[in-house]
């Protein structure tokens, strides 16, 4: 079984009024199906209101479902006496910087989650510097969070996380408040410990460029997923993006219009170097 | 213009007493204090003043930082000291008009403002060697007997230090705010103050809901890392006394004896 294993989830928000009446029920998640194998790069794209956030949320037990199940690393989450055992597995980042960050010096903030799992005290100290060495950010460790740039915030958010030593780490939209400077450092930290950790990463965006290093795509739409595949299946569906309110790269793009016009590319082109290979090969 | 206000002023610098335990350092402070409002007689003042000025001295906290932090204070060491030299009953010295000065007030107007500038420097010089947040530490460790009559010491230490982190963010989001309105044409400087007051409601409003906000995420944020609770948590940085914390408390402890003795033996002139 893999590492996160979804099963018929549904969420459904409900609105009461002051008397405890129903009010309105709006579906957030409607019978997900997900299999995540553990190491994978996973990319979990959608709009504002597709449902992606609120299942980031499952997968660390901040909400549980309303139906169907969830396992995370083979324990469901429904259980209560599982809640921290699955958090301890499944680390998570959120969108705001600013509101992730509870200490006032670097150190003792990724310091904050071995304290709370009861790590000795020793040791703490011990994965505080390694998982802010592996986010580049040792340097910085005495610093104020204040003093840091968002990316830079971020990556100490992803430190702190990593002081766990979670399997997993769920970054819910960690780009979307960051200049595109911060963007890539973030990614970059991500791939890093995906890569040489074999942390399983689950990456929650809407940004398309994002999302062409991952080793596998979810799309959502209105509470389903509507596509899954490699990055290539799924940009070489330009129309069927467009109908979910996704863009594709813009090189992706540009090599569709060529294509339609005539040329002779293939589908789902996802570099610059793959175009221009590719434009290379026709002209000979 | 919000940026000027400091909170906790600390001052780095690499001295004994910076290294004390925040514990120490809370406990001599309220020794001190106890001792400025029991002593009697000259010799106990001149041993208060000779300590203060020991411990200003190994601080390495320059002398004008602390009077930085008597100027705050003047008028209400002025009214003191006017209430004590006008008020005080006994055999008038010098009498004008209503007004008669005794001499046990100017005694006491004297002594009252020497207590009141000892107290200041003394405190300040417990928070200007101290971060804001070994002093939360401090606090929850000792106040930690509390928490088994229902006191929520871990709770409370968790929200001060939470606090202080979000001073900054929040005085930010303050200018920011301010701007914004004023970019619309909102006036928080002209008219009189019930005008400038309720000119203050357009930045407080969305202020709060920011607030509120950010405390929501926060809460989630500190979930996702498994916080609950202060059971079964372990500090990366705990609190522990070293031979050097063992000596203060010598130190004050004997300091404090000084003080009684001089009570008891050299009263004299009070």
């Amino acid at each position: 079984m893999g590492i996160i294993k979804a099963k018929q989830l549904v969420h459904e928000y409900i609105r009461r009024d002051e008397e405890g009446n129903v009010e309105s029920i709006q579906t957030a998640l409607d019978h997900i199906d997900l299999d995540v194998q553990p190491g994978q790069f996973i990319a979990i794209l959608g709009h504002n209101g597709s449902g992606k956030s609120t299942l980031a949320k499952h997968i660390n037990a901040l909400l549980a479902p309303t139906e169907g199940s969830l396992w995370v690393d083979g324990k469901d989450v429904t259980q209560e006496e599982n809640i921290l055992p699955v958090r301890k597995t499944a680390g998570m980042v959120f969108q705001n910087p600013d509101n992730q960050i509870i200490a006032s010096v670097v150190e003792e903030d990724v310091g904050f989650g071995p304290e709370n799992i009861g790590v000795p005290t020793d040791e703490i100290w011990q994965r505080v510097e390694e998982s802010l060495k592996s986010v580049g950010m040792l340097q910085y460790r005495h610093h104020s969070p204040n003093k840091l740039s968002g990316g830079q915030k971020q990556r100490v958010a992803i430190a702190g996380v990593m002081a766990m030593e979670p399997k997993c780490i769920v970054l819910d939209e960690p780009t979307a408040m960051l200049d595109p400077n911060g963007r890539k450092e973030v990614l970059h930290a991500a791939h890093e410990l995906n890569q040489k950790k074999g942390v399983t990463i689950l990456l929650i965006t809407h940004y398309m460029e994002e999302v062409v290093d991952a080793d596998y795509v979810y799309v959502m739409d209105k509470g389903h997923v509507v596509m899954q595949g490699t990055p290539r299946e799924i940009f070489s569906q330009v129309g069927t993006l467009k109908e979910h309110g996704l863009d594709v790269p813009q090189i992706t793009l540009l090599a569709d219009l060529l294509r339609q016009s005539g040329l002779d590319i293939p589908l789902g082109v996802l570099t610059r170097e793959e175009l221009v290979d590719a434009i290379m090969k026709i002209a000979g | 213009m919000l940026r000027d206000i400091t909170l906790g002023q600390y001052y780095p610098a690499d001295s004994v007493i910076h290294k004390l335990d925040p514990r120490v350092k809370l406990f001599a402070t309220l020794i001190y204090i106890i001792s400025l409002f029991c002593f009697k007689g000259i010799a106990a003042l001149l041993a208060a003043t000779a300590f203060l000025f020991a411990v200003i001295k190994t601080s390495k906290v320059p002398f004008k930082f602390m009077v930085k932090g008597l100027k705050a204070i003047m008028v209400l060491m002025l009214i003191t000291a006017l209430f004590n030299l006008f008020l005080t009953p006994g055999e008038p010295i010098v009498q004008l008009w209503i007004f008669k000065i005794t001499a046990e007030g100017a005694q006491n107007a004297v002594l009252m403002a020497i207590r009141l500038t000892y107290l200041i420097l003394g405190t300040s010089i417990m928070t200007l060697t101290t971060t804001p947040n070994q002093l939360t530490d401090g606090l929850e460790k000792s106040l930690m007997p509390l928490s088994k009559i229902g006191i929520p010491v871990h709770a409370i230490a968790m929200m001060m230090s939470i606090a202080l982190r979000f001073i900054p963010i929040l005085i930010e989001e303050t200018d920011k705010i301010m701007k914004a309105q004023m970019a619309r044409g909102a006036d928080f400087e002209s008219g009189n103050l019930i005008h400038k007051v309720k000119n203050m409601v357009p930045l407080l409003v969305p202020l709060f809901v920011s607030a509120f906000r950010r405390a929501d995420d926060l809460a989630m944020a500190m979930e996702a890392r498994c916080y609950n609770g202060g059971e079964g948590r372990t500090k990366m940085k705990p609190l522990k006394y070293v031979a050097l914390d063992h000596k203060a408390y010598a130190i004050i402890f004997a300091y404090f004896i000084v003080i009684l003795l001089c009570r008891t033996f050299l009263p004299w002139p009070m």
